[in-house]
Formats: C-alpha cells, sequence, structure tokens
C-alpha cells in the first residue's frame, strides 16, 4: 500500500510546512517508509512551491511519483498544473478562496474549503496551511489527528503563543474534513 | 667571547640559495628565521607559501610548511590557524599572489580579523613566470605583458594593499617596509617581530608588505634596483605604520 | 535507537559531525544550503569550526589548510560551485590530504538549474581537478546512505590521505525521509584522531623533529608521488561496491546510481509482476566502478542494458560500455535539466526494450 500525495501553491502558503507536518508525524507514530521531497521556484517569496509525500509500507522508489492518490492545491496554477497527475478517481483538495475555475475532472472527489478566508477569519492569513492540514487529516485519516497535532505542538514549542491559534485552525480543518467525507 | 650573530636555524644549512643574485627574498626569510628564533618560536611556526618565487624557499625552511594555491594562501592559514590555534602561522605572498589573483582571499581574511600574518612582498612584476606585468606594477615600468609600460587608461593604477586593507576595521596591525637599506632591513626585522607578536597575543590580522625588488625582470643591476626602489618605488609606496591598533 | 526524520543535507552534516568532523567551510549554493546552515549551528555545541568562506574557492582552501593540521574536515556545494573547488581538491590529493566533501549535484553545464541532476558523474569520477588523481566516490541513493557513507567517508579519507566524494544528487540532498544516526565519537577518540595524524601533520614541529611539508607539488620528485599515488589507488578493487537487484535471470539489466536506480528499482518491482524480467546494477562506489558485475553477465541470457541517469548526454554509459565490452546493446532513459527520473518512463523504456 502507497500513498502519494502533492501539495502545491504559492511560496509564502506554507505548503512546504503542511506536507512536512504531515511526514513527519507519519515518522513519528507508525512504522511505515515515508519521504518528503519538496520543490522551489529560485524565488523565496511569491514563486511556485510543492512538494510530494509517500506513505508507504514498502521502500520508497520514487519520492516523487508520477500519480498522485491526493492532490492539494492551494492556488489556480497548481490546479492547472498537477490536475493531470491525479489518479483516476483520486481526491482533489481546493482551497476555494483562490481556485475559482472549474474542476474539470469529474472522477475526482472534490473536498473544498475557502481556506485563506477561514484563516482571516481566524485573525492570520498564515494558518491556511493548518487548516488544510486538518482538512486532510478529517477526511483521509491517512495519519491519526493526535499524532499530527503532536507534530504541529512540537514543531511550535518556541512559540508557545501561536499553539491556542494553530489548534483552533487544525480543529477547523478537521471538522470540514469530516463533514465531507 | 660573546656571540653578536648567527645563522639562522630556520633555514637548512647544507641548501644553497635559490634565488637570483641581489634578490630579496634571501634577506626576507633570514629576518622570518631570525625572529622565529629570537621569539623561541621556530616549534610554532608553520609558514604558508604563495606560488611564485615566494615558494622558492621551502625546500631549505626547516620547519612546517605548506603551498598554497595561487592566491589562496589567506584561506589556507584560515584554515590552519582556526583548526590549530596555538601554532604561528604566517603566509608568504608576492604581489600577483596576494593583491591579483588572492585579492578576494586577501580582503576577506582581513576583513575576519583572522588571527594569521601576512608577509607581502611587493616588487611591482610577477618574477617566476617571466617579468609579466603585476597589479603594483608601477606606471611606465615595461613588463611582458605591458611592452609599452603600465598605462592608466588601459591597466589602471598601481594597487595600495596596504591603503585598501586600511579601509577596514579588523586589522590589527599594517606597515610598508623594504630592505634596501640596512636601516630598512632592521626596520622590516622589527615589523615582522611586531605582526608575530600581535599573532601571539591575539589581536587579529597583521600585514608587513616589504617594497622588495627583482633585478633580472627589472632588467638592472641588483645594486641600480636599490636605487629603483629608492627612486621609484618608493615615491608610489611610502613607507611606515599604516595601522596599530 | 529510534528512527529520526531527516533531510538529506542535515544528515549527511550530523553524520560528518558523528564521525568526528571538527571543521567545516563552505559557501552557499542551491540545493546544499542546509550543511553549512546546520554545520553553523551544531559545530560550536561540538567544540569545531565553521567558516563561511568567501567563495567555494576559499572554502576548499580552508579545508586544506585544516585538513593539513590533522583536523577531520569537510566542505559541501553543488555542481557549479564543485567545479570552483577542483583546483583545491586537486591540492589536497597531491599533498594527500584527508578530507571529505559532497556534491549535493544540480542541473548544468554553466550554472544549470538549481534542481536535482546527475550530471556531474564524469567530473566525478574521472577528474575531479588537474593531474589525474583519483578518489572513493560513493554515490547513496537514499537519506541513510547519504548518512553511512558519510560517516565512514572519513575512515577512508584517514586510512588513504586523500579526499573522499560523497556524489549525491539533489534529490538525496532534499528530500527527508526515517533514518537512524550513528554513534557519535567521543571527544576522546576525535582527539585522538587528531594526534594519530601529528607526525605529517602542519601545525609546528619541535626543533628535534622532523618537519612537516606539505607538498602540493613535488618538483624534485613528482613522478615518484604519482608512483606512489597510482600504487595506492591500485588497492581500491576490495573498496568496490555495488548493489545487484534480481539480475540471476534477468534478461534486461538496467545501470543507474544515485536516486535513478532507486526509481528503476521500485520500477522493476511492477515490471517483474508483469513477467519482465529485469533487474538492475547499482554501483554504490562510483569509483572504483563495479565493472565486474558487468563483465560476469551472461550475455547469452541478457538481452540489453538499460543505462537510466539524470543526464543528458549520458555519462554513467561510458563505464557501463567498458563492462559490456560490445556483448549486447545497451540503450538509454534520460532526464536533465531539473527532470527528475520518473518511474514511468522506466516503466516504459523498459517494456519497449522487452517487446524488441
Amino acid at each position: 500500500m502507497e500513498t502519494n500525495l502533492c501539495v502545491a501553491g504559492f511560496g509564502g502558503q506554507g505548503v512546504m510546512t503542511l506536507g512536512k507536518f504531515l511526514a513527519e508525524a507519519t515518522c513519528d507514530s507508525t512504522d511505515k517508509n515515508v519521504t518528503f521531497f519538496p520543490s522551489y521556484g529560485a524565488e523565496q517569496r511569491g514563486g511556485t512551491a510543492n512538494c510530494f509525500v509517500v506513505i508507504s509500507d514498502e521502500m520508497v522508489g520514487a519520492p516523487l511519483g508520477d500519480v498522485m492518490d491526493d492532490l492539494i492545491v492551494m492556488n489556480e496554477p497548481s490546479l492547472d498544473r498537477f490536475i493531470g497527475t491525479l489518479k483516476e478517481g483520486g481526491t482533489l483538495f481546493v482551497n476555494s478562496s483562490i481556485v475559482k475555475g472549474e474542476i474539470t475532472r469529474k472522477d475526482a472527489k472534490v473536498v473544498s474549503a475557502p481556506v485563506t478566508e477561514l484563516a482571516l477569519e481566524l485573525g492570520n492569513a498564515k494558518v491556511l496551511n493548518v487548516i488544510m492540514l486538518g482538512i486532510y487529516i478529517g477526511y483521509t485519516e491517512v495519519v491519526s489527528l493526535e499524532v499530527v497535532w503532536g507534530t504541529i505542538e512540537h514543531k511550535l514549542g518556541k512559540k508557545p503563543k501561536l499553539l491556542p491559534l494553530n489548534k483552533e485552525a487544525f480543529e477547523k480543518g478537521l471538522a470540514i474534513g469530516r463533514s465531507q467525507r | 667571547m660573546e656571540k653578536v650573530y648567527s645563522r639562522t636555524t630556520g633555514i637548512r644549512e647544507d641548501m644553497v640559495n635559490g634565488f637570483c643574485p641581489g634578490c630579496m627574498h634571501s634577506t626576507i626569510i633570514k629576518l622570518i628565521g631570525e625572529v622565529l628564533d629570537e621569539m623561541d618560536i621556530m616549534d610554532k611556526a608553520v609558514g604558508v607559501l604563495g606560488i611564485g618565487c615566494c615558494g622558492l624557499h621551502m625546500e631549505y625552511m626547516t620547519y612546517d610548511n605548506t603551498t598554497a594555491p595561487h592566491g589562496r594562501a589567506c584561506a589556507v592559514a584560515t584554515g590552519i590557524k582556526r583548526a590549530n590555534p596555538d601554532s604561528l602561522v604566517y603566509t608568504y605572498q608576492g604581489d600577483g599572489d596576494f593583491a591579483s589573483i588572492g585579492l578576494g582571499e586577501s580582503v576577506s581574511a582581513a576583513n575576519r580579523g583572522e588571527n594569521i600574518t601576512v608577509i607581502f612582498v611587493n616588487n611591482g612584476i610577477y618574477g617566476m613566470t617571466g617579468g609579466q606585468m603585476a597589479p603594483t606594477t608601477l606606471f611606465g615600468m615595461k613588463a611582458s605583458t605591458a611592452p609599452k609600460g603600465r598605462i592608466a587608461e588601459e591597466h589602471g593604477y598601481p594597487m595600495h594593499m596596504c591603503e585598501i586593507l586600511n579601509q577596514l576595521t579588523a586589522p590589527a596591525y599594517l606597515e610598508r617596509t623594504s630592505c634596501n637599506t640596512p636601516a630598512n632591513v632592521m626596520k622590516t626585522k622589527k615589523a615582522i617581530r611586531k605582526a608575530f607578536e600581535n599573532q601571539l597575543n591575539g589581536k587579529g590580522f597583521s600585514m608587513v608588505e616589504i617594497i622588495s625588488n627583482c633585478p633580472t625582470n627589472w632588467g638592472v643591476e641588483p645594486l641600480d634596483s636599490l636605487t629603483f626602489i629608492e627612486e621609484k618605488m618608493l615615491p608610489e609606496y611610502p613607507l611606515g605604520v599604516i595601522r596599530d591598533k | 535507537m529510534a528512527r529520526v526524520f531527516m533531510k538529506g543535507c542535515e544528515a549527511i552534516a550530523e553524520a560528518a559531525v558523528r564521525a568526528g568532523c571538527r571543521f567545516f567551510a563552505g559557501y552557499p549554493i542551491t540545493p546544499q544550503n542546509e550543511i553549512p546552515e546546520y554545520f553553523a549551528r551544531r559545530m560550536p555545541e561540538v567544540g569545531g569550526i565553521f567558516v563561511q568562506g568567501e567563495s567555494e574557492v576559499a572554502s576548499i582552501n580552508m579545508v586544506y589548510g585544516a585538513g593539513s593540521t590533522g583536523t577531520r574536515s569537510m566542505t559541501s556545494s553543488s555542481s557549479c560551485g564543485i567545479s570552483l573547488k577542483s583546483e583545491g581538491i586537486s591540492y589536497c590529493a597531491s599533498a594527500r590530504i584527508p578530507m571529505v566533501f559532497a556534491n549535493i549535484s544540480r542541473g548544468g553545464p554553466g550554472v544549470g538549474s538549481i534542481h536535482p541532476a546527475q550530471q556531474d558523474y564524469l567530473q566525478a569520477t574521472k577528474a575531479s581537478g588537474n593531474g589525474g588523481f583519483e578518489m572513493l566516490v560513493f554515490a547513496p541513493s537514499t537519506v541513510q546512505e547519504a548518512i553511512d557513507m558519510t560517516y565512514n567517508a572519513f575512515e577512508y579519507a584517514q586510512r588513504d590521505r586523500n579526499p573522499v566524494l560523497i556524489l549525491c544528487d539533489g534529490v538525496i540532498g532534499t528530500m527527508m525521509e526515517p533514518v537512524k544516526l550513528p554513534e557519535m565519537k567521543t571527544d576522546e577518540e576525535v582527539a585522538a584522531f587528531k594526534e594519530g595524524n601529528k607526525e605529517w601533520a602542519c601545525i609546528g614541529h619541535g626543533k628535534d623533529v622532523k618537519r612537516s611539508w606539505i607538498e602540493p607539488g613535488h618538483w624534485r620528485g613528482q613522478e615518484d608521488a604519482n608512483i606512489e599515488a597510482a600504487a595506492m589507488y591500485e588497492t581500491w578493487d576490495k573498496d568496490v561496491q555495488v548493489e545487484e537487484y534480481l539480475v540471476e535471470d534477468a534478461q534486461i539489466v538496467i545501470a543507474a546510481y544515485g536516486i535513478s536506480a532507486r526509481v528503476a528499482k521500485s520500477a522493476i518491482d511492477i515490471l517483474r509482476k508483469e513477467g519482465i524480467k529485469v533487474g538492475l546494477i547499482r554501483p554504490i562506489t562510483v569509483h572504483p566502478f563495479p565493472y565486474h558485475s558487468f563483465e560476469k553477465l551472461d550475455y547469452s541470457r541478457v538481452k540489453a542494458i538499460l543505462d537510466v541517469e539524470m543526464s543528458i548526454p549520458a555519462q554513467l554509459i561510458y563505464d557501463v560500455k567498458l563492462g559490456v565490452n560490445n556483448r549486447c546493446p545497451i540503450e538509454t532513459c534520460l532526464r536533465s535539466g531539473g527532470q527528475i527520473m520518473s518511474r514511468d518512463a522506466v516503466l516504459d523504456a523498459v517494456r519497449k526494450l522487452n517487446e524488441k
């Protein structure tokens, strides 16, 4: 059993952090093999950013698969670029705040939420990735939510002030993910 | 009877001089050896030799030494000194090495205030490769790659390394000396000693720029080269302490 | 020991620290920046030295200097930055300075692209500088391997008094996966490493002790020095490392190293289920090269070799050709310029070969 996930968006949307939290949680809590592979543009901000997470019972071959089981897109260009890699009947997670175009793949399961706006409602645009991670976990349950939250908590250890906000964001996402299951 | 002079232990007795007649490299490396003897630190000394005539004496040094790639002596010395702070590390570099190909390494090591000593031998020309133009070549001075002599419009201006490094905050000590007279030889020795003492005291980057000669590639007799230094080199490169903090 | 989730570059740096590396100098270049950044944080914790050099050129020369003192020393860079270091690497080889360096390679030639590639094979294995010197060159295909190779590289460098190269593509350098870290050498062990090098180290010697003369050139005896180095290279046959995967009955044999081999291996598992008899020869040391693995193949059975690498034109293929010696056709499956080798591309190439 192998799950290939691609997370794509603008640089600065926390795309890498989202993928890394998930991969690290998998490493910490399971015996599964897991890889995280980032791909950046040369720009420090505003360029494209995407990452690939592979979770597998076997040795991971390509850390960047040809076909994605799940695809998270945070902006329009990422949808255009990666929609072709989603497997038949795969799941597409969409940031509907930014992605307004029609989803042409009728076979795909679509989970959508306006995570940019939801983050702003929580008072910090930066937590959109944590909301999306919550949605992904709530929908797929690929790793237990306690473990993912534990990883986030650990990573934010040096900035405990940010914990309540992130907790709220994560839980909001979880609820959305579960409701669309 | 009191012994007033003896040969430095820094140079092997069984080796002959490899430098051209009248070349001041012999004098300068003798001075370095004498200072190491007098300070009793020969057993700590590590020489990092530049490429060119500067490296010609590596065979007859009696103490530890290595040769750096052309221009990289200050980087090599940085590695040695940082990895082994108890060593007394100096670089021995010519003008092509220190001021041309190694300019980046030289300025950067000075700017970091590396606790090393640079002995910079400036004779305004490339020696070993056969008299090509150096960054320190004087106006009108002919070189094999500037047959009509140095021209500002084409070659730029003679580089003053002491003054350039004096723009930096970090260096501890910058002095320009020469070996064209017995008095200047003594001043050079004093400067080398001061630069080594600075290093032992952890004061950081010290450089002694020594205005030297090249009778062979200047195309003059050794004695005339001393006159050339006095009349042409020193007006362009005035001697003295530029920085002492 | 519990597994930890680490990025290739950081894992290499931590492995070096654990192997007793106490001097690192480097210069920023993508995609290896996490190596110098990691050392900058880590070295002060273990009493080691980190220097950000003013250039790649300066950094390798700082390592040449630090290595000359007998201190376990390292540098890293990527592709075009490695080219800049090549002069210093040649000096280290000539002066027989033990040191380890990593090339987290990116697209080329020239400034190339910042994305992963395997475009430096010939440079790494045949001519990492002037003068015809040789080095042990290890090519990891997992982050764990990158750790183990780096850890052991310091032992090889010490044994031979010679540079050792970790040729690591940008995929392995930037990806993260669970790893187990090797044991940390104790302060006593690290001190003993340096002490053991005292005889030749350039640190200042007592008056009655033979001086240390680090010679990156040998004016009076260059030929003798070359003969001595060549004799040392000759002893490396025992150090050849290779992975042979399902080769015994294979009709198609893939030749690949690093990330390409890893991708190819996962393709083989799929192809075997389709009944295609395909195997893999993966050089783990790309120098010395495991020619024997190709020489000993039964060419009445093997129909073709597929050379899979992230380089255009192909480079690994020259060594493969030497081993195969015209006994079967060699086809290629190549990507370049920052494009990652895909499993689908390997699947297609093998299926096509199989139909022939």
